[in-house]
């Protein structure tokens, strides 16, 4: 370890101040901060801080979605088998998946922190460390068929536009994950909805084919998974979010430790159970009469709801406005995907839509608080008169 | 009113609260005083007096007497600042823009007081004795709300708070700092009355008020619950909440005692009461010295079990730095001493590793442990980021003010917002524990100061 620390002293003394590369250091720093904890002191303020920081933060919320990539990783691969008929072992298909999945991976990091580290350069700030868990989420939420290129595109503009363009971590309106994945809905429908996208290889090899539950419920079809498969995730869909089990466990660690808020998954969870039990209750159509609680471990309404709409930075952030954001978002989720047949899932636009009006929610929350401190002012103004 | 049966002290209204947390952390001070070595040097810092700006009344090298104004307020030069010892000016120490920072007084082996008439304090009216408490330098000991300054003397608050029980880290015991002098405090308890039309009120610990059962005048409160629970932000809100343009006074423990002090003799009372903690010090013990004295020779006493060590006037969380030959601050009751944290952690930033360091956050094992005695040092444990996590302050908060809202309005400098999500309402100190447990390492207390400064300088 002393050896590495010194190595790393003398790779450091060009970025210094006043030095050759003093521009890059954000970029330096980036990587020497990913092995060491720097050796910074307080100068001001509280004398000790905690021993959490964004880093720890992040890691904890990439453990918590690892169990449902791993998972989605061998789902691609079980998907792709069962279709083709060949013999196959959970190792073969976990290759399969890994063989698809891995590059998209590698792509959103590059792509996405290439971005980053040139506007941390550019504008001489820190490197931060949301884009670790934004970049993993953005290939777990795609079809698994679409192309390298297309999760380039969507990565780039969803960093660009919808994070940067903002002011950069911690400022953008929308969680940058699911606006890659808008992008790319919206500009290359083809690839990212119909019948033949969400098992690995359908649009080449004849016979394969897959569409979702909400998919088939929405045109009409009978659906044939059982709940047990349905809740364990073996059925076609975007990559990671199949398996509400492996979603259930990430919810736990982020619960747990504190990083998710309970509040906006429970509220998500009353919110779509409300909705969907009053489809239930109406039944006019497939979508409608199907089961509330199937509503909860279909689509990607656990993963959205755990993974997506927690993101502290898009959502409400008052523990009131969490709440209302949480139970509108379930709400929406279930309305959408039930009135749009254009749209059988309806979780990505949900939240979206709910990120938008995070800010208002919080907006009226803290107006309680302003109007109560008011009331009392004015109250005691009138006493002082009277 | 309840009346206790307990303490048998009429209480009226007992504050509870929940959010907040107890830092445990080693170098609690042994409740038994250590003899030191006098200082030779007194300094007065004009820094510890937030807002003022100071006008010398003394050069360098002129005699002073205790309790001779050194200074006094440029804006209202009815506050004076008087001498802790007799001496001589040795040295005025400037910063950048010829700023005051220190002035240095050498103390004499002959002490010599200032002598002011007190026998029938009694009896004088409000304005009479606030020109002797003026005069005789102990006005400074009275802040006021909102902004946490000097009182103004022309003011007259809708109450006065002094709070014997606080919950910062590792502080001082007030009933064993304080319980020889009862007698003191309630004369100073008394002269407060005086001061304000309404009441003063007293907190003290939920389960053991200890001595400050026994005093009268006073409206007696209990303070119970997890840190920041004893801070008087929260006491105003619960029991005279401050309103636009109301004044609240506050005054610490044994500033009563030392206003007290002087009314019952008419000298100034330089005596400080000091619990030297944290977790560089061997034997933490409580010590007696004057306010502004060497920390040198009062450290020397004291086996220090590191090589680089911050030394700290005040608590862990809201302390001001100094260092080994410095000197100590004009109101703190507590020096901490904690070790410098200016080392390196591989891999640090994973979750569930190094668990000894104390975390309020459950990515660490720390909170499981409940270990009372833990090590602490003054590494960040990070760096600063833009602010992502929510809901972390309102957790350590228990005001009913949107911390991080707050702290965003100060940022961007919106007066309006300021005032109406309750910048009147708090002090920086309310933000100790926020700087302390927030993920982004943001520096609340500096901003909050900053933004206090900026309603000072355009409300006023």
């Amino acid at each position: 370890m002393n050896a590495l620390r010194k190595q790393l002293d003398t790779l450091k003394k060009p970025f210094g101040k006043g030095q050759k590369f003093e521009k890059f250091a954000p970029a330096f720093t980036a990587f020497e901060t990913f092995l060491f904890v720097p050796n910074h002191i307080t100068k001001k303020g509280a004398h000790i801080r905690d021993a959490v920081d964004l880093k720890r933060t992040m890691v904890t919320v990439i453990i918590a979605l690892l169990p449902a990539l791993i998972y989605g990783i061998y789902n691609t691969g079980y998907q792709y088998y069962i279709q083709t008929d060949e013999p196959f072992t959970f190792i073969d298909a976990f290759i399969h998946g890994a063989w698809k999945i891995v590059p998209m991976i590698i792509v959103s990091y590059v792509v996405g922190l290439s971005i980053e580290f040139g506007f941390a350069v550019y504008r001489g700030h820190e490197v931060n460390e949301g884009y670790l868990v934004t970049g993993l989420l953005i290939p777990m939420i795609m079809p698994v068929d679409i192309p390298l290129w297309m999760v380039g595109i969507s990565t780039a503009f969803a960093v660009l536009i919808a994070k940067e363009a903002f002011g950069g971590t911690g400022m953008n309106i929308l969680n940058p994950a699911l606006t890659a994945r808008a992008f790319a809905f919206f500009a290359y429908p083809t690839y990212m909805s119909g019948n033949k996208v969400w098992v690995s290889e359908a649009s080449n090899v004849d016979g394969i084919s897959g569409e979702t539950i909400l998919g088939s419920l929405a045109a009409g079809q009978d659906v044939n998974y059982s709940m047990i498969q349905m809740f364990q995730g073996s059925i076609p869909g975007s990559i990671a979010e199949t398996s509400t089990l492996w979603v259930v466990v990430g919810a736990l660690i982020l619960i747990l430790t504190g990083i998710g808020s309970w509040r906006i998954i429970t509220g998500g969870i009353i919110g779509a159970a409300i909705m969907g039990i009053l489809f239930n209750l109406w039944g006019a159509n497939a979508l409608m009469s199907f089961s509330w609680m199937n509503h909860l471990i279909v689509g990607g309404f656990a993963f959205g709801i755990v993974f997506m709409a927690t993101d502290p930075v898009s959502a409400a952030q008052t523990n009131k406005g969490k709440w209302i954001y949480g139970i509108l978002t379930g709400i929406f989720c279930i309305m959408i995907r039930v009135f749009n047949p254009a749209y059988p899932e309806g979780v990505m636009l949900a939240i979206l839509l709910m990120n938008v009006f995070a800010p208002t929610i919080d907006h009226y929350v803290v107006n309680g608080n302003i109007n109560k401190r008011k009331k009392r002012w004015i109250n005691a103004q009138e006493l002082k008169t009277a | 009113m309840i009346l206790d049966s307990n303490f048998l002290m009429r209480i009226i209204k007992k504050i509870q609260t929940r959010k907040g947390a107890k830092l445990n952390i080693k170098g609690e001070a042994e409740k038994v005083f250590k003899k030191t070595h006098p200082s030779k040097t007194y300094a007065l810092k004009p820094d510890d007096f937030f807002g003022i700006l100071p006008k010398l009344l003394k050069k360098e090298g002129e005699e002073i007497k205790t309790g001779e104004p050194v200074f006094f307020s440029k804006n209202e030069p009815r506050i004076k600042f008087v001498s802790p010892v007799s001496g001589f000016i040795k040295s005025i120490e400037r910063g950048a823009r010829r700023k005051i920072e220190k002035i240095i007084i050498s103390s004499s082996s002959n002490e010599n007081s200032e002598l002011h008439e007190v026998s029938n304090w009694e009896n004088l009216n409000r304005d009479e004795l606030k020109k002797l408490i003026l005069d005789s330098g102990n006005w400074p000991f009275i802040h006021q709300r909102p902004y946490g300054t000097i009182a103004n003397p022309n003011e007259t608050p809708k109450a006065i708070f002094v709070s014997t029980h606080t919950t910062n880290p590792l502080c001082p015991d007030f009933d064993f700092i304080l319980n020889k002098e009862i007698e003191d405090f309630q004369n100073g308890i008394s002269a407060l009355n005086k001061l304000s039309d309404q009441h003063v009120f007293l907190g003290t610990d939920a389960s053991f008020p200890g001595m400050f059962k026994n005093i009268s005048d006073v409206q007696h409160y209990t303070v119970s619950g997890l840190h920041p629970a004893g801070n008087i932000s929260l006491h105003i809100q619960e029991l005279a909440p401050l309103n636009m343009g109301d004044r609240v006074w506050t005054v610490n423990p044994e500033d009563v005692v030392k206003l007290g002090c002087f009314l019952s003799t008419g000298k100034f009372s330089p005596k400080r009461t000091i619990a030297i903690t944290g977790n560089s010090v061997e034997q933490p013990k409580y010590i007696v010295t004057k306010q502004g004295a060497e920390l040198q020779p009062i450290l020397n006493e004291f086996k220090l079990l590191y090589d680089q060590n911050r030394v700290i006037n005040g608590d862990v969380l809201t302390g001001t730095i100094s260092c080994l030959d410095g000197h100590l601050g004009y109101f703190n009751n507590q020096i901490s001493v904690i070790p410098e944290g200016n080392d390196y952690r591989m891999f640090g930033w994973l979750p569930f590793k190094d668990n000894n360091i104390l975390s309020l956050s459950n990515t660490s094992f720390s909170r499981l442990f409940k270990k009372k005695d833990f090590e602490v040092d003054t590494n960040i444990n990070g760096e600063e980021r833009a602010l992502v996590v929510t809901g972390e302050m309102e957790k350590v908060f228990p005001l009913d003010i949107y911390p991080m809202q707050l702290i965003k309005a100060c940022i961007v400098e919106d007066i309006e917002k300021m005032e109406a999500l309750g910048i009147y309402e708090v002090v920086p100190e309310d933000f100790g524990l926020i700087d302390y447990a927030n993920t982004s390492k943001i520096e609340a207390q500096e901003i909050i100061r900053e933004g206090i400064e900026l309603m000072i300088n355009e409300v006023g």
